[in-house]
């Protein structure tokens, strides 16, 4: 049951995104495009997502722990640190190189969509690259 | 210049609701946060965690697969792209995004969707850096420089 919900979950997020057409690179980028042609849409897709979640964090609030588990895994840091700010930027450039975030890529890449089958591969060689710099254990 | 793609609020918020969903159901089902690159990077770690249940990060990822598969054949225009970009250019995107978000501890989903809502100072930092840096990217790329996916 537990695998199922988990399941749900990551074929729900993906169909969110293919509606949204975050799947596509062009209209990821149309909307980075502040300064060209700019679409606004994702800021839409932004706004949607957080208040859905915004009401789950209420609901969540009002529990002890979450209905599989035995508490909840919530970030509670605050501290604001180069390695997040740096990070954050790095992603960013990489975002608008290609229009592909982490989600999207995977299901476009799914979908056999060309670039994110260059895209994914190289996503998780830098996710590694990074654990080979900084998680040596 | 005619514009790429078409301003769509109504699908672009129906689609963002349902990423939203999503996440809600990692949240009150698991007491997790659906940030996809922490997952995915779950996914390679030897990790057991008594509390979840074994490879929830895989099973995740496979849901977001399937996602993509249905996609492909009920909503193909969704899962296509008229943009020419240079394979070279996406490994080096895909290299920065896998590193960055791993160093930055999170991306759009992780500090975007889950993180703003809570109104976490980190994750609001993190979105307007990674925002910013991503604007400022498209905007060197295609209008100074012409090697963009847009130009």
């Amino acid at each position: 049951m537990r695998q199922l919900i988990v399941l749900l979950s990551g074929f729900v997020f993906a169909i969110g995104l293919g509606i949204s057409e975050m799947t596509r690179p062009e209209k990821v980028l149309g909307f980075l495009d502040v300064f060209g042609n700019w679409d606004p849409s994702l800021a839409f897709v932004m706004g949607g997502a957080i208040v859905v979640y915004a009401g789950a964090l209420q609901l969540a609030k009002r529990r002890e722990k979450p209905s599989f588990g035995v508490r909840f895994r919530i970030p509670t840091r605050s501290d604001i640190t180069p390695s997040l700010i740096i990070g954050a930027a790095i992603f960013g450039v990489g975002w608008g190189l290609a229009g592909f975030c982490p989600g999207p890529a995977l299901v476009a890449a799914s979908a056999t969509v060309t670039p994110a089958l260059f895209f994914v591969p190289s996503l998780i060689a830098g996710i590694f690259l990074h654990r080979f710099i900084f998680d040596r254990k | 210049m005619e514009p790429l793609t078409e301003f769509t609020p109504i699908a672009a918020t129906i689609g963002g609701a349902l990423i939203g969903l999503a996440a809600a159901l990692m949240l009150i089902f698991e007491g997790r946060i659906a940030g996809i690159s922490g997952i995915l990077s779950g996914v390679f770690k030897r990790r057991t965690d008594e509390d979840s249940p074994p490879a929830w990060q895989a099973t995740f990822i496979g849901g977001l697969v399937l996602g993509g598969l249905v996609l492909m054949v009920a909503n193909p225009p969704v899962v296509t792209t008229g943009l020419t970009l240079s394979p070279l250019l996406v490994i080096a995107a895909g290299l920065l995004v896998g590193f960055g978000t791993r160093l930055g501890n999170g991306c759009t989903s992780g500090h975007g969707v889950c993180g703003i809502p809570r109104l976490s100072i980190r994750s609001i930092l993190a979105t307007l850096t990674f925002m910013g840096a991503a604007a400022a990217t498209v905007y060197l790329t295609n209008h100074v420089f012409a090697f963009g996916g847009l130009s």
